[in-house]
């Protein structure tokens, strides 16, 4: 190369605070950097002494795009923010619209957007645990993981058409009922999950190996997780039983009975067993669900967000007009603004929708987790091993689409 | 994978020996069959495609039959740049410097249609294509295609890498 | 949802700013930019809003002033939202930093600077983080081309 490449960074980093530190970059093309970070390390040695973390190579553009589509058509880029945990992206966006419109969803709605979510939760939280302990080196668990995340996904796709990212939810409802047999399936799915992750307990768990490497490793303290802006399985594994479905609870989970896992001392080791937990009390949600799911519409009967059905949009004119109202200009969302937040698997995941009254939004600002914990992210990874960076990286769960949007 | 047999041209076509043609063009049906079933990717992850990448390379869609299963995370170590997931302009001099990294033979996989033309991201700040800075020799649609889908393009990129030229020396060496 | 801490807020936070308003569950106020980092001490030191959740802005194109800068908290005790306003004028677009209170203020006011160019008085680091040196322009303003693109690498022909 005749020129050098240019730097989309600069560091915080003029000069090394001593003479015989070094610093060292890693990433943004790095495996254990889940691709997009850039973490600037100052070592001494295997330790390291401070970082800087540079975020921001997955910008897409997800607020400017939103500002040029109909509420509906933007559902897609919603979709992409947490593209591990998508179903609850969508759900969160559409109730920040029906706050907006006064829409209530039905009831079959509402428990399903609820078993959706928790489903939802149950995909993050594997995809984070599987990525994470074969960063550490566990093959075998990662595999294992992955399979029942692959069942998962073969049954997402039986519902909504797609594995990875759904665009099932819509404004007051969502895109389709449950085909035949998918609650058979489903209990089937619990089924080889609990053999699968039992094996992964028993590999994993009491392993001489992650524990030493997981234990005391990336301690955030409580005080420093709040002024962070630390919330969900983070927050929780410090000892605060702190969960939106709890505390302001949304959907249908004031109806359900379920528990808050917390850990001990912040590290990493807690923030495995916290999702581990997790994982297990989605189950025992979804079962509960299963038996409380109501009969009914799946779509609110509102002409001003609903989609007319087929047939009557081929045989009346109201319908097509209405239809066609609704494609081309979208739904006509009153003046004002909403914060809508929802419990996602990294902590709370909030839109903040601004509306002038026309068919498309005038702001969509999605409060991503994962953006606001990589600001404390120095202060799991100062003072550690340059190894432990890898697994505190994979604990905290950073996902691109949602930290960069 | 079934076996072509490429013909051999008459020695007063090229000027050449015929026999060396026959042994040429054996040694390329040979060097590219080695190459074609030692895929070492560079899987350059960065958005939602890296949920199909990690579905293809684990069980039941394993990449390992293929050979291409063990990932080199070293451009220097690898011959198959998979660009999975967007680019952003941010993110294209770390592209183009991996790309520049990597030895001859290589080849450039762009997966998913982020990394093939942009996607629907098209802004300010995505990059509208891989081959807008790097010469692409696979391109798989799909946000994110489907296991069997990126199981296809490297069936493709093999069928490929048999069929081409592979000179020991070249002008560069 | 009322709460009690609601009244609470709305007789004894602001009271020269005027009346709050209840936006689906949460209490909004409008404030002047002085007004904003007294306001926010309070917030944190005798009501308990330990979560800085969010800061973002609005570009309202055409009207005076024309960046809205909004601040959302959180409180997990009281287990309630509180939604900040305050509007800045496109000469002199600066607000005061809430770093001094909130650790995660660091990068959340350098992606409202990169975004929509807000200055915030007293964050001493406000380098690009979503976008990248070099690039020119704050594209979420509404006079900002979605589709202007600043490449780094120049493309092949």
């Amino acid at each position: 190369m005749d020129t050098p490449l240019p730097n989309p960074v600069r560091s915080i980093f003029e000069k090394s605070l001593r003479d015989d530190s070094v610093i060292v970059n890693i990433g943004p093309s790095h495996p254990a950097t889940h691709g997009t970070v850039q973490i600037i390390a100052e070592l001494d040695g295997e330790r390291v002494l401070r970082t800087d973390v540079h975020c921001g190579y997955l910008h897409r553009g997800f607020e400017k795009e939103c500002e040029d589509h109909t509420w509906h058509n933007l559902i897609p880029y919603v979709d992409r923010l947490n593209y591990v945990s998508a179903l609850i992206n969508d759900f969160a966006y559409c109730d920040g619209v029906e706050q907006l419109m006064g829409i209530q969803i039905t009831p079959r709605c509402r428990y399903l957007r609820t078993l959706l979510s928790e489903y939802s939760r149950l995909v993050d939280h594997l995809t984070c645990l599987a990525a994470g302990l074969m960063e550490l080196g566990a093959m075998t668990a990662f595999l294992y993981l992955v399979m029942i995340r692959d069942y998962m996904y073969e049954h997402l796709a039986a519902l909504t058409g797609a594995r990875v990212t759904y665009t099932y939810g819509r404004i007051g409802g969502l895109a389709r009922d449950l085909p035949e047999g998918w609650l058979t399936r489903l209990e089937e799915i619990f089924v080889q999950y609990e053999d699968f992750v039992a094996r992964v307990h028993a590999l994993v768990d009491r392993n001489r190996i992650f524990i030493d490497r997981m234990r005391d490793v990336g301690v955030i303290s409580t005080a420093d997780a709040l002024s962070y802006g630390y919330t969900g399985v983070i927050l929780r594994s410090t000892g605060v039983p702190r969960d939106l479905r709890k505390d302001t609870p949304y959907l249908a989970y004031s109806e359900l009975d379920f528990d808050v896992p917390v850990g001990i001392k912040g590290d990493n080791y807690d923030r495995y067993f916290v999702r581990m937990r997790e994982m297990d009390e989605s189950i025992y949600m979804m079962r509960q669900l299963m038996d409380m799911l109501p009969d009914g519409p799946i779509n609110v009967d509102d002409r001003r967000c609903s989609f007319p059905d087929k047939p009557l949009v081929y045989s009346e004119i109201e319908s097509l007009i209405n239809h066609f109202k609704l494609v081309m200009d979208g739904p006509n969302v009153p003046a004002g603004e909403a914060y809508s937040a929802h419990e996602s698997p990294n902590g709370e995941l909030g839109f903040y929708l601004v509306s002038t009254g026309s068919g498309t939004p005038y702001k969509v600002h999605c409060r991503a987790p994962s953006f606001v914990h990589m600001g404390g992210a120095h202060l799991m990874l100062n003072g550690y091993q340059l190894a432990d960076i890898v697994p505190t990286f994979g604990s905290i769960n950073m996902i691109g689409g949602e930290c960069d949007r | 994978m079934y076996a072509r047999t490429i013909p051999i041209v008459p020695a007063a076509h090229t000027g050449k020996d015929a026999s060396f043609e026959y042994l040429t063009t054996r040694k390329d049906e040979l060097i590219g069959w080695a190459r074609k079933f030692s895929i070492f990717p560079y899987p350059f992850v960065t958005a939602c495609c890296a949920m199909e990448f990690m579905a293809v390379s684990a069980s039941p869609y394993d990449t390992d039959r293929f050979g291409a299963a063990l990932p080199r995370f070293s451009p220097r170590q690898a011959d198959l740049l998979m660009v999975v997931g967007t680019v952003t302009h941010k993110q294209a001099p770390i592209l183009l410097k991996v790309y520049e990294q990597m030895c001859e033979p290589k080849w450039v996989m762009a997966f998913g249609v982020c990394a093939s033309s942009g996607g629907f991201y098209q802004n300010y700040a995505a990059l509208p294509g891989i081959d807008k800075i790097v010469p692409v020799d696979v391109y798989i649609p799909g946000c994110p295609p489907r296991p069997e889908m990126v199981i296809d393009g490297i069936m493709q990129l093999q069928d490929k890498i048999a069929r081409s030229s592979h000179p020991i020396i070249t002008k560069t060496f | 949802m009322t709460s009690p801490l609601f009244e609470t807020l709305q007789q004894e936070l602001v009271p020269a700013a005027g009346p709050a308003t209840l936006s689906h569950g949460i209490l909004v106020f409008v404030l002047e930019p002085t007004e904003l980092l007294p306001a926010v001490q309070r917030l944190q030191r005798e009501f308990a809003f330990d979560i800085f959740l969010d800061v973002t802005a609005v570009d309202w194109i055409g009207q005076l002033p024309r960046f809205e800068v909004v601040y959302h908290f959180y409180s997990t005790m009281h287990r309630v939202r509180v939604r900040l306003k305050t509007r800045v004028g496109e000469a002199d677009p600066g607000v005061d930093s809430l770093v001094p209170l909130y650790g995660s203020a660091a990068f959340m006011e350098r992606e409202c600077h990169d975004m929509y160019g807000i200055r915030f008085r007293g964050n001493d680091d406000l380098r690009p983080i979503l976008l990248y040196e070099g690039f020119v322009g704050h594209p979420l303003r509404k006079d900002y081309p979605k589709q202007q693109e600043q490449p780094l690498v120049p493309y092949r022909s």
